[in-house]
């Protein structure tokens, strides 16, 4: 393959990947940076929202509908069940730890296996795809400088599907609301004054459990909304977690932990080399430098590209 | 057996106080276990031979796991109903690996020391063989594989550990290699799994579609965990005639789904192993671009038009439908490629047995040397898959392979190599290792 197309081959590939791992990493985010509590079954949530994705369609398509009706009833419903598990589980265990950060991290260790182990009891260890409400192979053309000119031609292989860019522009327009909800709603304006102050919060009246549950519960919706879109291009499987958790705390990290702006553009950064690295090398060596990247960032500006020093 | 010992030469017995005391307290002890008898007076001929079962209930390999098992179960209740072996009825043991290397050896302790088994049996991934074979050997306990990797009779694994029941991939790829370049292409592109299994692909099929006349122009490592493939196929030299894809793991839908993207109207010729879709129903949404395509099947997955009664009859007992998916649910697609294996490997553990005269765990190594004295496996009831010959010096077994056409969403075998066209020189005498 040529450069040029290989190399929009691997931006394409890239900037779906950014995409889902903004969606995700933004909900890690957002839980850590109004809870001040890390949260490790993150990953667990985005595998849960693709599970469901498959449940509800498989529910509607028995009831015999289409796949484009089925598709949007589990982008809907999917987040809202994955959110009210993780509330659940909010006011069930986190509270009773009164969110001190390091039993929280143990407890949502136990809670990552104890979703993942549900999940391979309930729906089994096989990966399931779900159907993509719409997938047309969209072949993409170049353009060249040869001996006659400008010319344009469609090289083998440049390709791209309507869903990956669907995917591509429903996690911008997502992210966009969630900026917009937290900077100019009420509901929004809660969250960021229980972060600032969570005693000063309490004390003008605002319900700090119940918005720590809400962000909880929000910050996972938002990763199984990041599985219902990536599920009709990787299928659902009890175990895809892992790798996504990885490479949302390395986003996190890099951005700056509880930043948004820094989640999205590191999730960027992420996503494309990774895409790039691993079209071009190997995608071993895209983990390995996207690891050493969180060990740099670490050492030499530990609170990461966004983050703000802590006094 | 030996005659029993000779009586003592001094002849008179003379009873001492505490030699008489001692025996009555023997009596006393007997006696209180007296109810416990029953139970082992007829041990030699009753007790069920206990075989142990590795099964990747769990993990990547869960949906060959499901399968094996049911196929197990349907052999054993044939064997069972036919008379069991020696007159004693068989039974298996269960445990899951977890399709882990680690795991599966662990496993093989259980069943040597826990539960008592007889021989331990099963397992497909070849990591996981690989890993618990060195175990068994250890434990001096048969190891009955169903992997189809070449580390049986690569001479990689030890004299305890036999594949009777499933061909391996060498004599897999030079079954197909000839039909490769001859009716596909000349120039080959390989993708496969970046382990094990993968590796046997990848070192076997170069010299065999040299050998004939064709060219092996890349070869593309994926890791077995991989979820996306897109970014893999711009390696893909733009002159491949043949591409030839061994992918296995919860993501081939996605690999399928994702070369059909990525080549559109375009493609060159496929040729893949069902290994790839084992399990996967072909009418599933993104497999239509495999129409016209060509795999390699261990055994016919949908019934084939001229199939004998013997195979009509493992179907049945394994509970298939003629698209080989489950009769009681036809989404579950079965792993119709390997698990015939498991059939055969138990009918051959009960022919093993019975030659060697099987009693006890004290006969494990002339079970060994019974399996390895085996030879010619006529294709019937206990080896619905075909004819087979089997080399007891490599522990492995030699067998027909079958070519097929994805027609209508269907497979069609198109060709049929006999096991005759499969064998390759011996690598290894496993007969020469001591037990």
């Amino acid at each position: 393959m040529d450069f040029g197309p290989y190399l929009m081959l691997a931006m394409l590939e890239g900037a779906v990947l950014a995409a889902v791992l903004a969606l995700m990493a933004s909900g890690l985010s957002l839980v850590f940076g109004v809870m001040r509590v890390v949260n490790v079954a993150h990953g667990e949530f985005y595998m849960l929202g693709a599970v469901m994705a498959w449940v509800v369609t498989q529910f509607l398509a028995g009831l015999g509908g289409g796949a484009a009706v089925n598709f949007i009833a589990a982008a809907v419903l999917a987040p809202l069940i994955v959110g009210a598990i993780a509330a659940a589980a909010d006011v069930t265990i986190l509270k009773r730890l009164d969110y001190d950060p390091e039993r929280v991290i143990v407890a949502t260790i136990g809670l990552l296996y104890v979703i993942q182990q549900a999940t391979l009891m309930g729906y089994g260890p096989d990966a399931k795809p779900v159907v993509a409400p719409f997938n047309q192979r969209l072949a993409l053309p170049w353009f060249e400088f040869g001996e006659d000119g400008f010319q344009m031609y469609y090289p083998w292989g440049l390709s791209t599907t309507s869903y990956k860019l669907f995917v591509i522009v429903a996690a911008v327009v997502l992210l966009f609301a969630l900026r917009l909800f937290m900077t100019r709603s009420r509901a929004g304006l809660i969250m960021r004054a229980t972060q600032l102050d969570r005693d000063m919060a309490t004390a003008f009246g605002i319900p700090v459990e119940k918005v720590y549950a809400l962000v909880f519960g929000a910050g996972a919706a938002l990763a199984a909304l990041a599985g219902v879109l990536i599920v009709p291009i990787q299928q659902a499987h009890y175990l895809m977690g892992g790798d996504a958790l990885l490479l949302s705390f390395i986003v996190v990290i890099i951005g700056g932990l509880g930043s948004l702006a820094g989640t999205v553009v590191a999730a960027v950064i992420i996503g494309m080399s990774d895409g790039i690295i691993s079209v071009f090398f190997t995608p071993t060596l895209a983990k390995i430098i996207a690891t050493l990247a969180v060990a740099l960032v670490l050492v030499f500006r530990p609170q990461g590209l966004f983050g703000v020093k802590t006094r | 057996m030996t005659e029993t010992p000779s009586k003592t030469k001094t002849g008179l017995i003379s009873p001492t106080r505490r030699g008489a005391l001692k025996t009555l307290a023997a009596g006393t002890a007997a006696a209180a276990t007296m109810p416990l008898w029953a139970r082992y007076t007829s041990a030699q001929s009753a007790a069920p031979i206990k075989i142990g079962f590795g099964k990747h209930a769990t993990g990547i390999g869960a949906a060959y796991g499901r399968w094996y098992e049911r196929t197990s179960v349907a052999a054993l209740a044939k064997i069972n109903a036919e008379g069991g072996i020696n007159g004693r009825p068989v039974e298996l043991v269960t445990e899951d690996d977890g399709t882990d290397p680690r795991r599966a050896a662990e496993v093989l302790e259980k069943f040597a020391n826990q539960s008592d088994c007889d021989v331990a049996f099963g397992t497909l991934f070849s990591h996981v063989v690989v890993g618990a074979a060195p175990r068994a050997g250890e434990l001096k306990l048969p190891y009955f594989v169903v992997s189809e990797g070449h580390h049986v009779a690569s001479g990689m694994l030890n004299r305890w550990t036999l594949q009777p029941g499933i061909t391996d991939v060498k004599s897999q790829i030079s079954a197909m290699a000839p039909f490769l370049t001859g009716t596909l292409g000349k120039k080959v592109t390989m993708i496969y799994p970046d382990y094990a299994f993968g590796y046997d692909h990848r070192d076997n099929l170069a010299p065999a579609i040299e050998a004939a006349g064709g060219e092996v122009v890349a070869k593309i490592a994926i890791p077995p965990t991989e979820t996306s493939f897109t970014k893999y196929f711009p390696q893909i030299p733009r002159d491949t005639d043949v591409i030839y894809h061994v992918m296995i793991g919860p993501a081939v839908l996605t690999f399928v789904k994702e070369m059909g993207e990525f080549f559109g109207p375009s493609r060159p010729e496929i040729f893949g192993f069902i290994d790839s879709l084992e399990a996967t129903d072909l009418t599933s949404p993104g497999l239509e671009f495999l129409e016209g395509t060509y795999f390699w099947e261990g055994n016919p997955r949908y019934l084939q038009a001229d199939a004998p009664d013997y195979v009509k009859a493992y179907r049945d007992a394994v509970g298939l439908d003629e698209n080989g998916a489950s009769v009681s649910d036809p989404s579950d697609v079965s792993t119709s490629a390997h698990m015939f294996g498991c059939w055969e490997t138990l009918h051959i553990i009960k022919a093993g047995m019975e030659a060697a005269g099987y009693q006890s765990t004290a006969d494990r190594q002339k079970l060994v040397e019974a399996v390895e004295a085996m030879s010619m496996m006529e294709a019937g009831p206990a080896h619905p898959q075909g004819t087979k010959m089997f080399n007891g010096k490599t522990h492995q077994v030699f067998g027909p392979q079958y070519i097929s056409k994805v027609e209508g969403g269907k497979l069609s075998v198109v060709k049929t190599v006999p096991y005759e066209e499969t064998i390759y020189p011996d690598e290894v005498d496993y007969t020469s290792m001591s037990f």
